[in-house]
């Protein structure tokens, strides 16, 4: 990518002659992908060097990736100009690939190579990536069990606590009811309820569906009243001068303005929806990723547990992104909002 | 654009109506305590009339727009519009606050389109917000949103939202009050003629004694809480009215010394 503009050359009033700013640009520009190349060469040699101390079958394939992934660097780097937006999103994450590479490097010697690191409880990257090809269906199994699991609980609780918040701040009779149970209750962590629920509801999974959706619908309750509480008067009478009935007031006026209270209270619901999951999934769920790290503890499997940590962060994080996806696009109208 | 826009309105006529305020009373109840803000006012709008309410600030005249508007009771007395009891809002008679308060979520044109779409018409009146969005001059501005727009704009969407109903009553509190002198101006000029034109009844609260000179053809003058009607002036100029006009500086020398302010001039 050159920066070199046509007034520089103007302004200088003489062709340039000397090779050396070019030079000097071309290291700005190009200098960390080339160090990103680097890395991850190093990452590759750290694999194939050294005979590991474990008996690991992906080592040899792992150096190889790493090698595969330091050309992309290096023929993304040099072909900046030609790639697109592809090369652009490469050129931006350099950085990233460096800091990757370089702690790879570092984990493989740490623990496959010299053991610095205790073994068992430090498994090196291959141990991973080999639990992600021979373990995949078991794994694969898990992520389905947790994302129904989640999924259900959270729609539940939230549209629960979507509901009954609109229903708290627009009427005084179901705030005089609903009020004091939110107050008693809603504080007290999901958890608690755990063994009570594990034996009152019919099934494990029913149980912690409740457990979930409780988790989740507390915040979302408490933050869409508080939301519907603060829309300004000077709104309503507007609508009702242009001849608005209460059911457009609610609709149109209270919920919309709402919104952004009510989104806060959905992220915090995701939040403590997540903790609930796990907890469940590890007590009484005999199924997901809270119950494979079990399992995995179990049989001293901590590769394992590390794979299943990594895809766990990997959906917690994708749900957060898509419910903030969900709010850019229902909340356009709010400049400078948040982004993740 | 602005022809079409008002050939497009002319279709849908909107003639004034009259208004009656009869030894209208007014509370509020504040820790137990009664405020009185208004105290037996009376005042007959003929349909059509350009009426301005001027008052020192606080004197309950927002509170006397919010009676007509049907958004608030009155203690004692009676409101009514063409002969009939004002006994809740509707949309012959609009309100323009002081604050645009459009609605951040939605567009410019969404939001002009409030009205009709509250009434449950704005399907088959879509033309009629495109018009409302000419006549103020925004229509390059209908996917804006509200955080996007100068204080001005912004106050003529709110008008638009207003004028888009074909109301028989104007009520404005003080629509100009926030803009800066300069939009002010202009703005005025523009209620001036969208009045003329459209030939609705305006009732302006200001406390602007030369914004309502310019502007109404009739000025009331309200005294302090609780408000009492204090003169009642006629204003017989021609319009596009100048604020040098020697007739006006003189009523405006009136007004100020019924205020209470003449020692200022």
């Amino acid at each position: 990518m050159s920066t070199y503009s046509l007034s520089d050359g103007l302004a200088s009033g003489a062709p340039r002659l000397s090779r050396a700013p070019l030079l000097a640009i071309w290291i700005r520009d190009s200098g960390v992908g080339v160090l990103a190349s680097i890395a991850w060469i190093a990452f590759g040699l750290s694999c194939l060097w050294w005979e590991d101390v474990g008996d690991w079958s992906r080592t040899h394939s792992l150096g190889i990736a790493a090698f595969v992934i330091a050309a992309i660097a290096l023929f993304g780097t040099v072909g900046v100009d030609y790639l697109g937006a592809a090369g652009q999103a490469l050129h931006k994450r350099a950085p990233w690939l460096v800091a990757l590479g370089a702690f790879l490097t570092v984990w493989e010697v740490a623990t496959a190579k010299f053991a610095w690191l205790p073994l068992p409880f430090f498994p090196p990257p291959q141990a991973i990536i080999e639990v992600y090809t021979d373990d995949l269906p078991k794994l694969l199994d898990s992520v389905f069990a947790s994302v129904k699991l989640q999924l259900g609980g959270y729609l539940i609780g939230a549209t629960i606590g979507f509901l009954t918040g609109i229903s708290i701040g627009w009427s005084r009779a179901v705030g005089y009811w609903v009020h004091p149970v939110l107050r008693f209750i809603g504080p007290l962590p999901a958890t608690a309820w755990l063994p009570i629920a594990f034996f009152t509801f019919p099934s494990s999974w029913s149980a912690s569906t409740f457990l979930i959706a409780l988790a989740t619908g507390f915040p979302v309750t408490v933050l869409t009243w508080s939301g519907v509480a603060s829309v300004t008067n000077a709104y309503y009478d507007v609508a009702r001068t242009l001849g608005a009935r209460p059911s457009f007031l609610v609709l149109k006026v209270a919920i919309p303005a709402a919104l952004p209270h009510v989104f806060v209270g959905l992220f915090m619901g995701l939040g403590a929806s997540f903790a609930v999951l796990v907890v469940a999934e590890m007590i009484g769920v005999k199924a997901g990723l809270g119950w494979y790290l079990q399992w995995a503890q179990g049989w001293a499997a901590y590769a394992n547990m590390y794979a299943a940590l990594i895809v766990m962060s990997l959906l917690c994080s994708g749900a957060i992104t898509l419910l903030f996806s969900i709010r850019e696009r229902l909340l356009v109208w709010q400049k400078g909002t948040v982004k993740w | 654009m602005v022809a079409a826009a008002l050939a497009e309105i002319a279709t849908h006529p909107a003639a004034g109506a009259a208004l009656d305020i009869e030894q209208v009373s007014h509370a509020f109840d504040i820790d137990g305590a009664e405020l009185p803000v208004l105290s037996d006012v009376s005042i007959s709008v003929e349909p059509g009339e350009f009426v301005a309410l001027l008052g020192p600030s606080g004197c309950g005249k927002s509170t006397l727009l919010r009676l007509v508007a049907g958004l608030d009771k009155p203690k004692a007395g009676r409101l009514r519009e063409d002969e009939e009891r004002i006994r809740s809002p509707h949309p012959s008679r609009v309100v323009v606050f002081q604050d645009p308060t459009l609605f951040p979520w939605r567009s410019v044109w969404d939001n002009v389109a409030l009205g009709l779409e509250a009434q449950g018409i704005l399907r088959s009146q879509r033309h009629r917000v495109d018009a409302a969005l000419d006549l103020v001059g925004l229509s390059s501005f209908r996917k804006a949103y509200p955080h996007q727009l100068s204080g001005g704009m912004a106050q003529r969407v709110a008008l638009a939202r207003a004028l888009v109903n074909d109301p028989k009553i104007l009520i404005l509190d003080e629509p100009l009050g926030k803009l800066d002198s300069l939009t002010r101006i202009t703005m005025q000029a523009e209620l001036v003629s969208l009045w003329q034109r459209k030939g609705f009844t305006t009732l302006l609260v200001t406390h602007d004694a030369e914004e309502a000179l310019v502007l109404a053809n009739r000025v009331i003058v309200f005294s302090d809480r609780p408000a009492r009607v204090k003169a009642d002036i006629r204003v017989d100029r021609p319009y596009p009215r100048h604020r040098g006009d020697p007739y006006l500086a003189d009523l405006r020398r009136q007004i100020l010394g019924l205020l209470g302010l003449d020692a200022t001039w």
